[in-house]
């Protein structure tokens, strides 16, 4: 059946495993990716159906996993490497940086890093200290990365497929919280192209620019915000690195207000860049400062505060209010 | 898994033989193969059998450099020793049964790692600093904090719940590997200051394999710090077995590094203490680090998450069940008439009572206050901090009543 609706998780599943079959070079590799099928069993299945050769368990170490994945990439393997949480991917952030991300420059074109790193991220699941957190801007800034999240299942399934082909090297934002959202696949489209945004929602009087767990977050607000008789258009950027622009501009010459939604501190995070790009593209066009929700500069808080912590549709709406009382 | 690679797990058998034999030159092989199976060979420290038996010097002299660190130990102290594990067992039973009533988000049960931390923790002087894992509730038990701290961060309060200067022993480290750097750099300190007292850095087999440890180890080696890596091999990290982090057994790490290894029978409180008193003398007495692994078995799940019928047999826990370091004591005081069954009794009974008011306090603990995510973010203040705190605020009252 070309369309089937699937969680997120299963369809990324869906995703590994047709990447491991169509890709003979294509190599899953991370802590508990095999008999356990990873904490999320986003690799369930994988190591029985693709054997322990593609399917690597590997030791515990984020900088071995992530300095070796360079290694078997130069030898002409495509790892897909899996960290297990968000908080730990900084013991693999050296190799991620100093090395994955220069290489290709470094060798001016001639060496390709087809690495994608998977990382569970963000909050909202009720987990202990570093499961929670969103780095994403930590990546963006690096020259030579990609960044990208799905936020529905058809861009899981889809995403996935296009950043293991990717000669960059992709750093792959899943949102841990809606693995278990369900959503249409079709297994037979032709994609949108990675990096581009999508018009998730349509609406005339502003919008809301999210990504990955905040999607569905901006959607609800849209919808809320509808029954007030505010029209409001949701854009899913599906990519931090590069940023779709243009298709952004386009949103906001249209609704000339622009709120943008991430569950990473606000200060310095994706939305400081778009708000500054933003305003230089649509100076003009703008009825309102582009406006910002996100984390506080604090640490991420324990789960009893979360809610709290998290943008949720109350604040979402709050600045929908704000910005159209300019 | 396999029975073969379980039998390379077991102790007293270099972990390595079988996969190594291609590399590893016939003699190692064969000198590998021909240790013996008796339960003090020289790869494993133990002072109690798993039928409770003392251990005689006489018959396995090398235990003889550890059996003294145990020689004072009083009947009283055994019983002291057993007290201490059926606490934190009955503690971490409980905590496992209020993760399952939805009181705790998270639990990392110690479940067959009592003897491995009642007996280092036991070996500790007051001014020792101990830098642990997520799972040391019997160190903590030990070090005199009030178990129901360590609830805390796993009922989502909290990222700690204790004062680490109050007893010396440092918040719950949940990034694998880390502490072990801090609790180098803490013991380079207490050389620096002159100072007698030792530092003790729990962790895991698999967090052997992370490269902060490695630098621990070097830092520790080049710095001659008094330092003791106490590393619990419980033959998983969540699902991958020991074979999956090393193949050389861990204790053997040590040497490249330039400090001894020691292997443990980390089932047996008896040997765990003596084996830990004996690292600690060295690091007092400015002889630098040590290494000792604790050769024991995580009986539970890696956490309340983990589900291990996925990846381990039922014969290997059943197997390990055997070796449960309470019963082992148990039946040493019981064959020595060191304690009578009234005495487990009321023990029962003492630590029912530790049940109840674990599970009260775990229900009555409040939420922390919602302005708490701006408290202690610096030690000086910062002027972005201040101004989102007061948006927050004013937000919050925005709402009716504000809330
Ligand atoms: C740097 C890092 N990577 C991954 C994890 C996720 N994780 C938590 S515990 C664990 C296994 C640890 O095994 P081990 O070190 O043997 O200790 P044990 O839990 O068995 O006591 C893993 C992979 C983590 N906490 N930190």
């Amino acid at each position: 059946m070309a369309v089937q609706k699937l969680t997120i998780a299963k369809a990324l599943n869906d995703s590994l495993r047709k990447a491991l079959e169509t890709d003979p070079k294509v190599l899953i590799m991370g802590e508990d990716v095999g008999k356990l099928g990873g904490v999320f069993r986003i690799t369930d299945g994988l190591q029985k159906d693709f054997g322990e050769e593609r399917v690597i368990d590997t030791p515990l170490a984020e900088s071995g996993i992530v300095g070796t994945a360079i290694g078997l990439a130069l030898r002409g393997y495509r790892p897909v490497v899996e960290i297990q949480f968000d908080g730990f991917v900084f013991p693999a952030y050296d190799q991620i940086v100093t090395q994955l991300a220069k290489m290709h420059a470094r060798s001016l074109g001639t060496i390709k890093m087809p690495v994608v790193i998977r990382i569970p991220y963000a909050g909202g699941i009720g987990a202990v200290e570093h499961h929670s957190e969103s780095p994403e801007t930590l990546f963006a800034h690096v020259p030579g990365l990609k960044v990208v999240s799905p936020s529905n299942a058809s861009d899981a399934y889809w995403m996935l497929q296009q950043a293991i082909l990717s000669d960059d090297p992709v750093i792959f934002f899943e949102p841990k919280r809606r693995y278990w959202d369900k959503g249409e696949v079709d297994f037979e489209a032709i994609p949108d192209s990675l990096h581009g945004s999508r018009v998730a929602r349509a609406g005339t009087d502003l919008t809301l620019a999210a990504y990955g767990p905040m999607v569905k977050v901006c959607l609800e607000a849209a919808a809320a915000a509808a029954e007030e008789g505010k029209s409001v258009e949701v854009v899913d950027l599906r990519s931090m690195s590069p940023i779709d622009f243009d298709g952004l501009q386009a949103s906001v010459e249209r609704t000339r207000r622009l709120v943008v939604v991430h569950e990473a501190p606000v200060f310095l995070g994706v939305g400081s860049e778009i708000a500054a790009r933003i305003t230089e593209r649509c100076f003009y066009h703008l009825e309102a400062p582009v406006l910002r929700v996100g984390g506080y500069h604090a640490p991420y808080p324990p789960a009893r505060l979360e809610d709290e912590y998290l943008p949720g549709l109350d604040r979402v709406l709050d600045a929908v209010d704000r910005s159209l009382a300019y | 898994m396999t029975v073969e690679s379980t039998a390379a797990r077991k102790p007293r058998r270099s972990s390595g033989t079988k996969r190594q034999a291609g590399a590893a030159s016939a003699a190692k092989a064969a000198a590998a193969t021909a240790q013996t199976h008796d339960d003090a060979a020289p790869q494993l420290v133990q002072l109690l059998t798993p039928e409770g038996e003392r251990v005689e010097v006489a018959d396995h002299p090398d235990i003889a450099e550890f059996a003294p660190f145990v020689a004072d130990i009083t009947t009283e102290d055994l019983r002291g020793l057993y007290r201490d594990m059926v606490m934190t067992r009955r503690f971490d039973g409980e905590a496992t049964a209020l993760q399952r009533q939805g009181e705790l988000g998270l639990w990392a049960s110690l479940l067959g790692q009592e003897a491995a931390q009642i007996g280092s923790g036991r070996a500790l002087r007051d001014d020792d600093y101990v830098f642990p894992t997520y799972r040391e509730h019997g160190v903590a038990w030990c070090r005199g904090v009030d178990p129901t701290n360590l609830l805390g961060m796993f009922r989502g309060v909290n990222h700690g719940g204790w004062d680490p200067t109050t007893n010396n022993f440092h918040l719950y480290t949940i990034v694998i590997g880390s502490q072990t750097l801090h609790a180098t750099g803490y013991a380079m300190g207490v050389a620096k200051d002159g100072a007698d007292s030792a530092v003790v850095a729990y962790f895991g087999d698999g967090a052997s394999s992370q490269g902060d440890v490695a630098e621990a180890f070097t830092f520790a080696a080049v710095y001659n710090s008094p330092v003791v890596f106490f590393c619990q091999n419980n033959q998983w990290a969540i699902s991958e077995p020991t074979e999956r982090q090393m193949r050389v057994p861990l204790y053997q790490r040590a040497k490249g590094f330039g400090f001894p290894g020691v292997r443990v029978d980390g089932n047996d409180v008896l040997a765990c203490l003596a084996v830990t008193r004996w690292a600690l003398e060295r690091a007092r007495r400015g002889e630098g680090p040590t290494l000792v692994e604790a050769f024991t078995y995580r009986m539970g799940a890696h956490t309340t998450s983990d589900d291990p019928t996925k990846y381990r047999r039922d014969e290997e826990t059943a197997a390990w069940e055997a070796k449960d370091p309470i019963l082992r004591l148990k039946a040493h005081l019981l064959a020595t008439g060191a304690a009578d069954e009234a005495y487990f009794a009321e023990l029962e009974a003492e630590s029912e009572i530790l049940g109840k008011r674990v599970r009260e306090v775990v229900r009555s603990m409040p939420d922390p206050d919602t302005m708490a995510i701006f408290e202690n973010v610096y030690a000086d203040g910062h002027a972005l901090v201040d101004e989102e705190r007061a948006q927050f605020a004013a937000y919050l009252a925005s709402f009716e009543g504000g809330e």
